[in-house]
C-alpha cells in the first residue's frame, strides 16, 4: 500500500508526485506514455529541449524521479475506491497490473476537441495535438503543405514547429477573432514573449495568419488532397470561400479533459468557461471524494504553467494530509498567487476562443458525427426525431459514442447537435450524460478474467 | 390515458393501446428510454423460465413480437433477431436438468430441441470443445431495447412529453383522475404506471403500496468482430441465478453477437441499490464464464461495460393490471430482467383492461394489491 | 537504420518512433478501413484517444499505430480484428 499514486505525468502529475515524494511520501507516479511529459513536454528518445518552452521545469522534475516509482507504458482502466488502480502494462504484450495506494491524484490532462466538417474522416486530417505529438515525439511532421485550423492559441506553436521542421504551412485558420486577448497576453512577460516569438515565426516563414476563418470542408477521395477554408460571421456561419490545396490538415478546437477516472471515483463534476466538463476542487485540489485530488487540465484547460502549480499544490496537499513534512507557508502562498494569475489569463483566453454554433452549418445530411460507428448528422437527426432530446439518448438510439473510442472524438459535438434539438446549448448534465466510462482503456477478456496483484 | 414512464413497458402499452382508439400521452422525466430500458440487453426469451405465469406471458409475448415484427412493420427499425437460443450444460447432470426443464416447458408452448454435445459446434463452431450438451430454442429472440421502445412510441402516435416528472396523482374520491406533473396537471381517464423501477415511488403517489426494488446488472461489450457468434448463448446455471433471492453477487453470461459487430456479454445479478460504481469483482466474473463458454474471447477486447437496475418485486413476478385500491390507476412495472421480452405482452393486456375487453390471460397472478400492505 | 515490415514491404524508423510515425514518415497515411463504409484511415488523435489508427502487429490485433513503439523486424498489418 504506498501513499498515493498519481496519475499521468504530464506537467501536473509530474510536479505533485515530485512534491508529494520529497515530503517524504511513498509515491507511484502511472502514466500510459513511454516517456514522461505527458502532451506539453512529449520529447523524443534523444531530446535536448530545444523545441520546447520551460524544459528546464521539466529536467528539474524528471531528474527528481529516482525519488519515486516511476511506472511508465502502464494504461489505467479502472480506480476504485480505497484505492485500487488497476492498470495494463506493456504496449503490446500486456499484462494486468494493480496499485493500491491511500490517496489518489488524477492529473490524465485533457485531448484535443474536435469539430467535425465533411472530409474530416480523410486521411490526413489530424488533429492539432495529434500533429504536435508527431512532431515533439517522433521527430515526423505530420505532412509536407499544411494547413492549420481551429481555434486558440495552441494553433500557434503547432504551426510554427511543423514549418521549423520543414514542412510548408499554407495557413493559419483561426475561428475567433480574439482581438482583446492581446492585453491579457501583455500583462504576462512569459506568455507575451512566446507570443512574440510565435509571430516572428510566423514572418519568417511566411505563413499567413487568418482570424475570423475556418476549414470547413477538407476533399480527396483516399487521402486529403484540398480544403474549402471560409470566412466566418460572428456566429461562425461560413461567408465567403476558397479552395486551398495541401497534403495534411491540422485541427483543434480547444482540449477536452480526460475524466474517465474522477468519474470512476465519483468525483463532483462542473462545466467550466469553455464549455468543457472539469473536476470541481477545493483550494488544495481536493475533490469531492475524501483522498483524491485532480490538477491540471482535468481542473481546468489552463496549460503547463497552471498544471505545474496546481500539480505542486495537490501534492503538498497529499503530504500534508498523510502527516508528511508540512510545506513551507510562503511557499504555498506564492502558489496560490500564481494559481490565481494563471486562472484568471486562461479564463480571459477561454473568453476570447469559445466556440460559435455556426460549426454545425457546415455539416451536411452525409457527414460522419461518430467516426467509429460512421454515424452521420442524419442517423443523428433520425434519432432526434425519435425523441433523442440529449446526448446520451441521441447515443443509445443511433450508436454515436458507441464504438471504439467510446464518445470521446464525437461526444462534444453531439452533445452540441443533441441539445440543440431542444434549442439549447449543451449544459454539464448533457456532458455528464456521455462522460462515463467505467472501462477507462480496452482490455482483453483474458486480462480481465486474471486477478491482478499488487 | 396518461402512461407514466417512457421505457419499453410504457412505450408497448401506449402502442397497443392507441391501436385500441384510445388518446395517449406518455409522461417521461427523462429521455426515452433512458430509464433500464437503456440498459438492458434486448433478450427475448422463453428458455430461461421455468413453468408458471411468467413462462405464459412470455410465451405470449414472444408472439407478439413476432407480429409486431413483421405484421406491423418494425422489425427493421427494432433491429428484431430470430436468432434462437442456446442453453449449454457443462455436467452431464446439467445435460440431464436440462432435458427435464425442457420437457416441463414445452407443456407450456415452448419449442426446445436438444442438441447432443457431438452437435453443439454445428450450432456454434466456437464453443468450447468438452461440454456435455445442450437445448436449442428457435422462440428465443433480440430486439435493440432503446429503438424498440422509441419505434413504438413513434408508432403509436401519443404525445410524448419527455423531461416531464410525474409529482401526485390527481383525486375525485378514490379515484384517480389523472397526474400532477412539473410542468400542469394532465386530466385522464385512466393512468397507467409504467415507471419501471421507480414504478414503486409512483404507486406509493397514488397512496399504494407496489413493492419494487432494484436488482444490478453489469454488462460488458467488447470490440467489434466479425460474425463469430450466431445464436444467444447460455450455460444452463443461468436459469437458477435468474430466479435466486440470494442477494450477493450472482452472474451466468449470456453471449450474443449484434448487428453491430460487437459481442454483448450479461448480466450480473446484485441487490446493492442504486450504486452505480464499478464491480471489478462482477466484470471478472463475467469474462471467465464467457471464457469458458467460448474460449476465443480470451483475446478479444472489451471496450465498454455498462449497468442498470432491474425492477423486481419480492415474487419476482411483474406487476400487471387494474389496482382495485385505487379506480382508474393500472400498473405495468417490475418486470425484472425480462422487460423488454415481456413488454409487448404487458402492453397488450394493459390495452384489454383498458378497453374491457376479456384478457386473454388471467391477471390474477400479477395482481397489484398481492404484496402484504406495509406496516 | 531499423526497418519494420508492412504488408511485405519495408519501412524504416528510428528507434523510439511509434509505428505510426514511422508509416507517416514514410508517406503512408492510411492503413486500415472502416467496418460499413468501406472507409481509408490512418492517424487522427496521435495520441491514444481515438482508435482509427488500429494495426496488427506481429499478428497482435487490435494495437494503436500511435502508441505502440516500432521494433526491429515487427511486422505490421493495417487494421484490427475486424478488418
Ligand atoms: C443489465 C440488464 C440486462 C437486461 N437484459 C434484459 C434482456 O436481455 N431482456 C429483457 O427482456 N430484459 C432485460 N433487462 C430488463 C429490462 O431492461 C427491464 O425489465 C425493462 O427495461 C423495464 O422496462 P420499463 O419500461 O418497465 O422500465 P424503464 O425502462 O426503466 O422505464 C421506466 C421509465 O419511467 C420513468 N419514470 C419513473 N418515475 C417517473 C415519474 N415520477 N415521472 C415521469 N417518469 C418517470 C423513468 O425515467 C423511466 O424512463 C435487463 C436489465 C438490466 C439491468
Ligand atoms: S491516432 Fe488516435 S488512437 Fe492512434
Amino acid at each position: 500500500m504506498r501513499d498515493v499514486v498519481v496519475i499521468g505525468a504530464g506537467p501536473a502529475g509530474l510536479a505533485a508526485a515530485v512534491a508529494a515524494a520529497t515530503a517524504g511520501l511513498d509515491v507511484a507516479l502511472i502514466d500510459a506514455g513511454r516517456r514522461p511529459g505527458g502532451q506539453f513536454y512529449r520529447h523524443h528518445a534523444a531530446e535536448t529541449g530545444r523545441l520546447h518552452h520551460d524544459w528546464d521545469a521539466f529536467v528539474r522534475l524528471r531528474d527528481a524521479l529516482d525519488r519515486l516509482t516511476y511506472l511508465p507504458g502502464h494504461r489505467v482502466w479502472h480506480v476504485e475506491d480505497g484505492f485500487t488502480v488497476h492498470a495494463l502494462a506493456g504496449d503490446r504484450d500486456e499484462r494486468p497490473v494493480r496499485i493500491d495506494a491511500r490517496a489518489v491524484v488524477v492529473a490524465t490532462g485533457a485531448h484535443d476537441r474536435s469539430l467535425p466538417f465533411p472530409g474530416w474522416d480523410l486521411p490526413g486530417v489530424l488533429t492539432a495535438g495529434g500533429a504536435q505529438a508527431l512532431l515533439k515525439g517522433d521527430r515526423v511532421p505530420a505532412g509536407k503543405r499544411i494547413v492549420v485550423a481551429g481555434t486558440g492559441p495552441f494553433l500557434l506553436p503547432v504551426a510554427t514547429g511543423l514549418a521549423r521542421a520543414g514542412a510548408t504551412v499554407a495557413g493559419v485558420f483561426e475561428a475567433n477573432r480574439p482581438y482583446g486577448f492581446a492585453r491579457h497576453v501583455a500583462r504576462h512577460p512569459g506568455k507575451a514573449r512566446e507570443g512574440a516569438g510565435y509571430a516572428a515565426l510566423l514572418a519568417r516563414h511566411r505563413i499567413p495568419y487568418r482570424t475570423g476563418h475556418a476549414v470547413v470542408a477538407a476533399h480527396g477521395d483516399d487521402r486529403i488532397e484540398a480544403v474549402t477554408v471560409a470566412r466566418l460571421d460572428r456566429d461562425w456561419a461560413p461567408v465567403r470561400e476558397r479552395v486551398i490545396a495541401c497534403d495534411t490538415v491540422a485541427v483543434g478546437y480547444g482540449f477536452t479533459p480526460q475524466l474517465e477516472i474522477p468519474l470512476q471515483l465519483g468525483c463532483a463534476t462542473r462545466m467550466d468557461a469553455d464549455g468543457s466538463l472539469i473536476v470541481a476542487v477545493d483550494v488544495t485540489q481536493r475533490t469531492s471524494v475524501p483522498g483524491v485530488y485532480a490538477a491540471g487540465e482535468t481542473t481546468g484547460v489552463g496549460g503547463a504553467q497552471l498544471s505545474l502549480v496546481e500539480g505542486e499544490l495537490a501534492g503538498l496537499a497529499v503530504a500534508e494530509a498523510a502527516g508528511g513534512v508540512a510545506p513551507d507557508p510562503a511557499d504555498v502562498q506564492r502558489l496560490l498567487a500564481r494559481r490565481r494569475r494563471l486562472r484568471a489569463f486562461a479564463g480571459a483566453m477561454h473568453a476570447a476562443y469559445p466556440v460559435r454554433p455556426g460549426w454545425m452549418d457546415r455539416l451536411r445530411d452525409d457527414t460522419l458525427v461518430c467516426r467509429c460507428e460512421e454515424v452521420t448528422r442524419g442517423r443523428l437527426a433520425e434519432a432526434a426525431e425519435l425523441g433523442a432530446t440529449d446526448p446520451r439518448s441521441a447515443k443509445l438510439l443511433s450508436r454515436a459514442g458507441m464504438g471504439w473510442c467510446q464518445g470521446r472524438v464525437c461526444g462534444y459535438a453531439t452533445a452540441w447537435l443533441a441539445a440543440g434539438v431542444c434549442g439549447r446549448l449543451p449544459g454539464a448534465d448533457d456532458l455528464r450524460g456521455i462522460a462515463r466510462r467505467p472501462l477507462a482503456q480496452p482490455l482483453r477478456l483474458g486480462d480481465l478474467a486474471t486477478d491482478d496483484q499488487p | 390515458m396518461v402512461i407514466v414512464g417512457g421505457g419499453v413497458v410504457g412505450a408497448a402499452c401506449a402502442y397497443y393501446a392507441a391501436r385500441a382508439g384510445l388518446t395517449v400521452t406518455v409522461v417521461e422525466r427523462g429521455a426515452v428510454a433512458g430509464g433500464t430500458t437503456g440498459a438492458g440487453e434486448g433478450n427475448l426469451l422463453v428458455s430461461d423460465k421455468e413453468p408458471g405465469p411468467e413462462l405464459d406471458l412470455a410465451v405470449l409475448s414472444s408472439a407478439r413480437w413476432a407480429e409486431l415484427a413483421a405484421e406491423d412493420g418494425l422489425g427493421a427499425a427494432v433491429e428484431y433477431e430470430p436468432k434462437g437460443g442456446l442453453v449449454v450444460a457443462e455436467t452431464e447432470e446439467g445435460a440431464a436438468g436440462l432435458a427435464g426443464l425442457a420437457a416441463r416447458q414445452r407443456a407450456s408452448g415452448v419449442e426446445a430441441v436438444e442438441v447432443p454435445a457431438a452437435e453443439l459446434t454445428g450450432y456454434e463452431p466456437h464453443l468450447a470443445p468438452d461440454l456435455a450438451g445442450g437445448m436449442f430454442y428457435p422462440q428465443d429472440a433480440q430486439v435493440q431495447p432503446m429503438l424498440a421502445a422509441a419505434h413504438l412510441l413513434r408508432a403509436s402516435g401519443a404525445e410524448v412529453r419527455t423531461g416531464v416528472t410525474v409529482t401526485g396523482m390527481s383525486r375525485s374520491g378514490a379515484r384517480v383522475t389523472g397526474v400532477r406533473t412539473d410542468r400542469g396537471d394532465l386530466a385522464a381517464g385512466a393512468v397507467v404506471n409504467a415507471a419501471g423501477t421507480w414504478g414503486g415511488e409512483v404507486a406509493a403517489l397514488a397512496g399504494v403500496n407496489v413493492p419494487i426494488l432494484p436488482r444490478r446488472g453489469f454488462i460488458l461489450v467488447t470490440e467489434p468482430l466479425p460474425p463469430l457468434i450466431r445464436h444467444k448463448v447460455y450455460a444452463a446455471e443461468y436459469v437458477a441465478n435468474v430466479a435466486s433471492d440470494d442477494e450477493g453477487l450472482e452472474s451466468s453470461a449470456v453471449v450474443e453477437g449484434t448487428p453491430a459487430g460487437t459481442i454483448l456479454i450479461g448480466a450480473t445479478r446484485e441487490r446493492v441499490g442504486f450504486d452505480r460504481t464499478l464491480s471489478t469483482a462482477a466484470l471478472r466474473r463475467l469474462a471467465r464464464q464467457a471464457i469458458r463458454l467460448f474460449p476465443v474471447l480470451a483475446d478479444v477486447a472489451a471496450i465498454r461495460a455498462y449497468c442498470g437496475f432491474r425492477p423486481y418485486c419480492p415474487d419476482h413476478l411483474p406487476v400487471i393490471g387494474p389496482d382495485p385500491r385505487a379506480e382508474g390507476l393500472l400498473h405495468a412495472c417490475g418486470h425484472e430482467g425480462a422487460g423488454i421480452g415481456l413488454a409487448a405482452a404487458t402492453g397488450h393486456l394493459i390495452a384489454q383492461s383498458l378497453t374491457g375487453a376479456r384478457p386473454d390471460f388471467d391477471l390474477h397472478p400479477f395482481r397489484p394489491d398481492r404484496f402484504p400492505e406495509q406496516p | 537504420m531499423s526497418q519494420i515490415v508492412f504488408e511485405g514491404r519495408p519501412v524504416p524508423f528510428h528507434p523510439g518512433q511509434s509505428i505510426g510515425a514511422a508509416l507517416t514518415a514514410a508517406g503512408i497515411r492510411s492503413w486500415r478501413t472502416t467496418r460499413s463504409g468501406g472507409r481509408p484511415r490512418g492517424l487522427y488523435c496521435g495520441i491514444g484517444v481515438c482508435f482509427d489508427c488500429l494495426i496488427t502487429v506481429n499478428g497482435r490485433p487490435s494495437l494503436r499505430a500511435c502508441m505502440v513503439e516500432a521494433r526491429e523486424g515487427d511486422v505490421v498489418e493495417g487494421g484490427g480484428r475486424d478488418a
